[in-house]
């Protein structure tokens, strides 16, 4: 029973794998990247544009909504990590209907860097949002002795990351294969259906749980000043 | 009983009991939220899309602890290492 596309071996030389995990994500990559700069190549503002377009503004102008909506200003400078983020297990689960694909994200590598990714990027925005003191700062809050919690927490949400986005994947993978061998025929589509659905819900949450954290740590801590009476 | 019988039954049963366990917890966190989500829904249908996401964020930091629950009893299926250390004994005696 295979546990992740980590055993799926393409190539191999000494101890340099090709595995399947590695091929696939690539493989997305490609997709993704040439996709969108074929459909970026011309691009127009005018009433009449390909429907590759309007599918592309779609999805940039939704993610920029929904990271407004989570509290952060200029969802612009966010919107790169964020939505590569969201659209990568997005794609990655949706290309579950191609016959021999094995999503590379039920291999516990690809979450845990991207989970990584996110405990890079924390620290990274807050730090240019609020400086290095003040981002430091932040750890120390609401008191002092709240300092090892909060590290812990920073850590311990990094590995939730990884292994909630890692155990759906996985369990989708394995419900689909037990399925098969048992009832083949009409149960394994429900089922697939089933891991799709949740594979969507799950690049939504990964990216929003990436967000809230962002959010979080680039929360401006400074009082507002306030606003002059009318009189 | 030797050690392997021991050790192979103890996974098993352990495997079985955790994620037997593991998911009660959630199942009923997940249900009260949800119905809590509906009822505010009803209440307040103008701020469906506030409600609705900050739903479906509680519903996968709950999920993960099931989700946890499952990890631990596929590795004591699957990735068992006190399993492949016994097998590995006996494979080399």
């Amino acid at each position: 029973m295979r546990l992740s596309p980590d055993e799926i071996i393409f190539w191999q030389h000494g101890f340099i794998k090709l595995n399947g995990t590695i091929v696939f994500t690539w493989g997305l990559m490609v997709v993704m990247a040439v996709g969108s700069k074929l459909i970026t190549r011309n691009l127009s503002t005018d009433l009449t544009r390909s429907g590759w377009q309007n599918l592309l503004e779609i999805l940039v102008t939704g993610i920029e909504k929904q990271i407004a909506d989570v509290g952060l200003e200029q969802p612009k400078s966010y919107i790169d990590f964020l939505g590569t983020l969201f659209l990568f297990i997005a794609l990655a689960s949706l290309c579950t209907v191609v016959p021999g694909y094995e999503p590379p994200t039920g291999s516990l590598s690809t979450t845990a860097a991207l989970a990584l990714c996110v405990l890079v990027a924390v620290p990274f925005f807050g730090i240019k949002e609020q400086g290095l003191a003040g981002y430091l700062r932040s750890y120390a809050e609401p008191t002092f002795i709240m300092l090892p919690f909060n590290i812990i927490s920073e850590l311990s949400r990094t590995l939730a990351l990884a292994v909630r986005l890692f155990g759906n994947m996985m369990s989708g993978a394995m419900i689909l294969a037990i399925l098969l061998t048992i009832t083949p025929f009409l149960f394994p589509i429900a089922m697939s259906v089933l891991g799709l659905l949740t594979g969507m819900v799950q690049a939504y949450i990964f990216s929003i749980l990436a967000a809230v954290y962002i959010a979080a740590a680039t929360r401006s801590r400074k009082p507002k000043p306030s606003q002059p009476n009318p009189a | 009983m030797d050690s392997m019988t021991l050790i192979a039954i103890a996974s098993i049963v352990t495997a079985g009991v955790t994620i037997a366990l593991g998911s009660i917890g959630p199942a009923l966190g997940e249900g009260r939220a949800v119905a809590t989500a509906l009822s505010s829904l009803a209440q307040q249908p103008d701020a469906a899309a506030t409600i609705t996401r900050t739903l479906f964020v509680g519903l996968a930091m709950i999920e993960s602890i099931a989700i946890y629950c499952f990890v631990v009893s596929m590795i004591l299926i699957f990735a068992n290492p006190f399993w492949n250390h016994v097998i590995a004994q006996t494979a080399g005696k």
